[in-house]
């Protein structure tokens, strides 16, 4: 999969098909500190990004 | 994972309340919790216009939202900080919401009152988010006041407020405790009622309902908030609220009712009135136009040295 982190605009991939938990995982991500968008859609945790997806991961989190 | 009202497919998981909501419910429980929130706290009422600071980031358009759905009369309230291109895209998404909504808004650019947020720092060796706060305050008490509002709204959310209740508590912050509240009333003419309507709601749903609701907001960072001691704080919390959800809400909600009524009692005299502007201050000249002076007498020294 395809993973575009905002607002760093970096691009990486995973291989394989992941729940968006285990990806975060990988990342090192806390739930929580980020919204995984694919297309026009939000996921869950519990939801399975596919290996030909492309997602954007966008921290929300802001230092004001 | 299934929606809590409707059993559809949940786009946003509200840990905290260990709840989730598929896209059109969680539109409507986040309306209802700031709802709830104005009406609990009595932060304004129907017939008051409410100001609403906007720094065209996902909180602030947010609240500004939804107080427009739910039919309050709003007026904007956005600073041009000057801080390069962040600046200018924010100021472009705050000024795009309210011509696309035709909602009143006023901007303020700091750089053409001689007070942009890098010349702020510059001049006086404090950090650039210390004068960013005065400066902010300052106006927006200023602007607030001279539009002759009753109230002014922010979009502090539920991780801004543990975050900064954290740092009060490390640094036992007595007087920052006594008026760490979603509604401060006035203590002096010149203030008006300053109220948090996203108090309950953590940074994810508020990024979440921007999401949803399509809003246009700045995604970037402030150039100058990496490093800054709220991200800190903010991790420090989110570590623990990943092992034990809804710690945030709990160390807020318990402070609210516990520890504040506590800390509100031991509260210092109110303010007088700044000699040179008027505007409330602890000492004999506010904090912001005690800033101005520093820099004015910075800059007056540097253009000295230039000459000679
Ligand atoms: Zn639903
Ligand atoms: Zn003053």
């Amino acid at each position: 999969m395809l993973i575009t982190l905002l607002p760093q605009r970096r691009q990486l991939e995973i291989s394989g098909r992941h729940r968006v938990a285990e990806v975060l995982r990988q990342l090192n991500l806390l739930p929580g500190t980020v919204m995984v968008i694919r297309g026009d859609e939000l996921l869950t945790d519990r939801a399975i990004v596919e290996a030909e997806d492309s997602i954007e991961i966008r921290n929300v989190i802001s230092g004001g | 994972m299934k929606c809590k009202r409707c059993k559809a497919a949940a786009e946003v998981h509200v840990r905290q309340h260990s709840s989730a909501f598929c896209r059109a419910c969680f539109v409507v429980y986040f309306q209802r919790q700031v709802e709830r929130a104005i009406h609990k706290q009595h932060m304004f009422s129907a017939d008051e216009e409410v100001m609403v600071a906007v720094s065209g980031g996902k909180d602030s358009l947010a609240l500004w939202d939804v107080l427009q759905v739910l039919g309050y009369r709003t007026v904007g309230l956005h600073l041009a900080l000057g801080i390069g291109g962040y600046s200018t895209a924010s100021t472009t998404r705050t000024e795009a919401f309210a011509t696309e909504r035709g909602l009143p808004l006023v901007v303020v650019h700091l750089e053409e009152e001689g007070c942009a947020i890098p010349q702020l720092a510059g001049f006086t060796n404090r950090p650039a988010c210390a004068a960013c706060g005065i400066a902010k305050r300052y106006y927006f008490d200023k602007l607030a006041f001279e539009r002759g509002v009753s109230v002014l709204a922010t979009g502090h959310n539920l991780d801004d407020e543990a975050a900064r209740l954290l740092g009060n508590v490390l640094r036992w912050q007595v007087d920052h405790l006594a008026k760490q509240h979603p509604v401060l009333l006035p203590t002096h003419k010149r203030f008006v009622r300053k109220v948090k309507p996203l108090f309950r709601l953590s940074e994810y749903e508020t990024a979440a309902y921007a999401f949803v609701r399509k809003i246009d907001y700045e995604v970037d960072e402030c150039p100058n908030s990496s490093g800054a001691t709220q991200l800190v704080y903010k991790d420090a919390l989110n570590r623990i609220e990943a092992v034990m959800p809804g710690t945030k809400q709990n160390f807020l909600q318990d402070f609210l009712r516990l520890g504040y009524p506590v800390f509100a009692r031991s509260v210092d005299s109110p303010p007088n009135s700044c000699s040179q502007c008027g505007m409330p201050a602890f000492a004999e000249v506010c904090s912001f136009c005690s800033l101005r002076r520093e820099v004015d007498s910075k800059r007056a020294r540097r253009a000295t040295a230039r000459r000679t």
